[in-house]
Parts: C-alpha cells; structure tokens; sequence
C-alpha cells in the first residue's frame, strides 16, 4: 500500500438476500481527500459505506491503512427519540470526556448554555445533525464516513454543513467519505467522485468525469446541470 | 425467625426494584412488552412448580428460555410482526397451563404470591436481583448504544451478540423472579410500567434508570401495605400502584 493510500477497494461485490447491490467496484482514498460517492436512490450508496465499515459480507479486497482510526456519521437515528439521553450521556456512551465533548461541540458551532445537561431532543434537526458530526469526531478518527450529511436539513441548514464539514477537515487533518444523491456539492467540496449505480460509472475529479452523459447515465435521462465559472457557492 | 410481612417486603423490594430497572433498558428499544409473552409461557412452568411443590421461579425459567429462544428464532426466521409471536405465545403458554392447572392453584399462578415466601426464597431472590442488578448496570451504556443503532455499536467494537445474550438471560432471570411476585399475567407490567413512568419525567438515562428502579420499589412497598390491611392480593395490588404512579407521571410529562 503506498504511503498516503488511506483505503484500497478492490473488485468489490456486495451481494443482500441474493441480489446484487455492489460490482465490481475498485478505487481508492487518499490521504487528505474528499471522496464523494455519488448516486441516485437505491444505488448501493448507504450499503458501500456500510460495507467499507464492515458491517456486511463481501467478496473482494477492502484494505484501509493499518490501524486507522474511522469515524462515522450514519444518516439518521430514528431510534434515539425514545430515550432519554443528556448530550453529556450521548458522548459518554463513546467514552468521551466532558472537556472533549465541549471542544467538540464548540468547534460543530453548538453554543449553548449548559449544554452538556440538555437532553438530545431538545435540539432542532439542524443542531443534531451537527452533534451527530461532532460526535463522529469523538477520540479523533483520520477518517470520517458520512450517509447524506443533508438528508433532513433546509437548504439554510445544508450549506453551513458542507461549509463546516470543510473547516473541520482543515483543523482536523481528515480524510472524509461523503455519500450523497445530491449533484450541487460536489463541484466545490469533491477531490474526487465515484459515481455508483451498483457498478461504477465514473470515478476521478468532478470536473473531469461529471460530462452530461455520464450524468444522464447515472441519474437516467433528462438531468441538466450547469457547472458554475466561479467557485461560489450556489446558494448565495 | 423472621416475620413472614418482612419477607414478603424484602423479596418483593429486591424483585420490583430490578424489574423496574431493567424495564428501563428495555423499554428503549420497545422491548418492555416481550415480558408479557414469556410470563404467559412461564405459566406451564408455574403450574408445574406448584403441583409438585418447588419454587415458582426455578419451574419458570426453562420455559421462560424456550420462550426467549422462541422469540430469537422468530426474529431470525421470519418477517412477521412482533405482534403475531406474542399472541402465538400468549395463547399457547395459557392454554397448555390450563390443561393441568388445578383451579384452587389458579390465582396463585396467574396474579403470583409473595405472601407466603420462606427465608431461603427470600435470600436467593435478594442475591440474583442484586446480581443481575450489577450486571445490567455494567452493561447499560453499550447496550443502549446497540439499541440505538447496531451498525454504531459494531463500528465502536462493541460485540452485539454477546451484550445481547447477557441481556436476554438477565430477562430471563427477572421475569423468574417476576412471576412469583405478581404471576405469569402481569411480570410484563411489572417491567413495563414503571419505565414508562420514568421516562415521561426524565431527561438523562441516569434519572431515568434509577427513577425506574425506585418506581418499582415504591409500588411493591405500597402494594404488599395495602394487601397486609385490605386482604386483597399482593400482585395486582403491586402493578395498581404502579399504573397510579404512571398516571400522576402523565401530569408532569416533558415534552
């Protein structure tokens, strides 16, 4: 493995309940990165990320660096509503200390008073997805594996992520794993994009690969996107 | 020789308080109601124990671990409801105690009787709540890390089979020890609803735990009084005392 190769997939397969969900699928993660893995909904996204954290069987090569440190940020957790759990309790359940919790959360923009005592339901879908992310960080993972940071959050809400997610990669040193369904990001946050729709499609720098045609292959026909001249962020 | 009301007092705090912790822990993850189905299917068990004249618990439990493997295999087996297992269960644990059940034992299957516990009972009941008390507090954080995502608790290492087996055997253990206080009808409650009481006034896993476990005590005290003054059965008496907790609770909800 070469020395800045954070992950090398090799010929992957991926097959649930009999069905083929991944092929074939070879790439890899430089240190330093940001790996976007781009498609439509069903393409085995969520699974790839799942698979890369070996959750589920798999045939082929997944080989991270050794020892590697990954941090995960899953889409949702519908099931944590139930229970009451204070923000301090949430991060303890990693092991987290208070003081690490704080810098953590400080750092994902959450400033409130008392914070640690609050009880996670108190936070708006916005805030917790940002404590999601913070709590991903918990114990300083090189690599961080996001589901759809957005899925759940107003447009408002989706920009100051991406933004956030890049001002962490910089303090953090973070290699970071995006899956998203969501073509806008890409052009500025990507280093590079794999386009899956069970099979890759394309892999390489978004400005390179993302040719109409590859586009309208993977999203089906009919898309139009416009790459913006400037670096701005299209919501401004 | 100690008094037979402070017996009854002391098995019935030592059960009440470790089911209503692990009720806690159960209940996130929607669990709380798995109880019903395995007292019911504790009853044959029951029924067994009483005709022959052994401990409630000790004939309970190898029906209590069918029902737990039954449960597991359904789960793994099929896509069908919990629902369905639960009323497949239910019935079937009922029916099968009833083929033998003689009528005179009946109440004391059914609704449990804590009245007329020995000293030896009453010291083993103290040690396995206490035990499985230490056991589900060192197991609580990573199981409610599991509860709320596996996939979570997998990336952080945690072995999810092995904290879930522990888990169920602690089940096991308690609604053992449940049915000799309140009876294969109502362990479930005895589990269920003093969690559910806590969780309406709780904001951190902490109070809600303990909250718990002292709702669960607090009920048995209240319910094994009322039946040493009125006569009327313990068991129902019990879960009575936990359903007024739970409504109060319902005025000082969170929301």
């Amino acid at each position: 493995m070469a020395k800045n190769i954070l992950l090398e997939v090799d010929n992957l397969k991926v097959e649930l309940g009999g069905e083929k969900i991944i092929e074939n699928l070879t790439f890899k993660a430089k240190e330093g990165e940001t790996l976007v893995i781009l498609g439509p909904n069903g393409a085995g996204k969520t699974v790839l990320l799942r698979t890369l954290l070996g959750l589920i069987p798999y045939q082929g090569k997944i080989q991270w660096r050794p020892g590697i440190k990954i941090g995960y940020v899953p889409q949702r957790l519908p099931l944590i509503k139930g229970i009451p759990l204070s923000v301090e309790e949430f991060f303890k359940l990693k092991n987290s200390s208070k003081k690490e919790t704080l810098e953590l959360l400080d750092s994902v923009g959450i400033r409130v008073v008392n914070v640690l005592k609050r009880g996670i339901g108190d936070f708006s879908s916005g805030q917790f997805q940002r404590m999601l992310i913070a709590w991903g960080l918990v114990s300083k993972p090189q690599v961080l594996l996001f589901d759809e940071p957005m899925a759940g959050i107003d447009i408002g809400g989706e920009e100051t992520i991406y933004n956030l997610l890049e001002k962490l990669k910089k303090e953090r040193n973070l290699t970071i794993l995006l899956v998203t369904h969501d073509l806008s990001v890409v052009y500025q946050k990507a280093t590079n994009v794999l386009c899956l729709n069970k099979k890759i499609l394309c892999y390489g720098p978004p400005r390179k690969i993302l040719t109409p045609q590859n586009l309208s292959q993977l999203f089906g026909g009919g898309i139009k996107f416009y790459q913006h001249k400037d670096d701005r962020s299209i919501y401004t | 020789m100690i008094d037979q009301f402070i017996l009854s007092l002391i098995t019935g705090i030592f059960i009440g308080g470790v089911s209503g912790f692990l009720g806690s822990l159960m209940l996130q993850k929607r669990m709380a109601l798995v109880a019903g189905p395995l007292g019911h299917l504790a009853l044959p068990g029951i029924v067994l124990a009483l005709l022959y004249g052994f401990n409630v618990s000790l004939g309970a439990f190898p029906f209590i671990i069918l029902g737990i493997v039954l449960i597991w295999l359904f789960e793994l087996r099929t896509k069908l409801p919990m629902e369905v297992l639960t009323a497949v269960v239910f019935a079937s644990g009922v029916a099968i105690s009833f083929l033998f059940l003689p009528i005179e034992q009946a109440e004391t299957a059914l609704i449990g009787d804590i009245s007329k516990v020995d000293f030896r009972d009453a010291i083993i009941s103290a040690i396995l709540a206490l035990l499985i008390f230490l056991i589900i507090i060192k197991i609580f954080p990573k199981m409610t890390l599991i509860n709320i995502s596996e996939d979570l608790a997998k990336v952080e290492g945690i072995n999810v089979k092995k904290y879930n087996l522990i888990y169920l055997g602690c089940i096991a253990i308690v609604v053992a020890l449940g049915v000799k206080l309140v009876g294969g009808l109502l362990t479930a409650a005895l589990v269920a609803i003093p969690a559910a009481t806590a969780r309406n006034l709780s904001r951190s896993i902490k109070e809600y735990s303990f909250l718990s476990m002292f709702l669960g005590i607090i009920s048995v005290i209240l319910g094994i009084f009322i039946f040493k003054f009125s006569l009327l059965p313990p068991g129902p008496m019990i879960i009575l005392a936990s359903a007024f907790f739970f409504l109060i609770s319902l005025i000082f909800k969170r929301s």
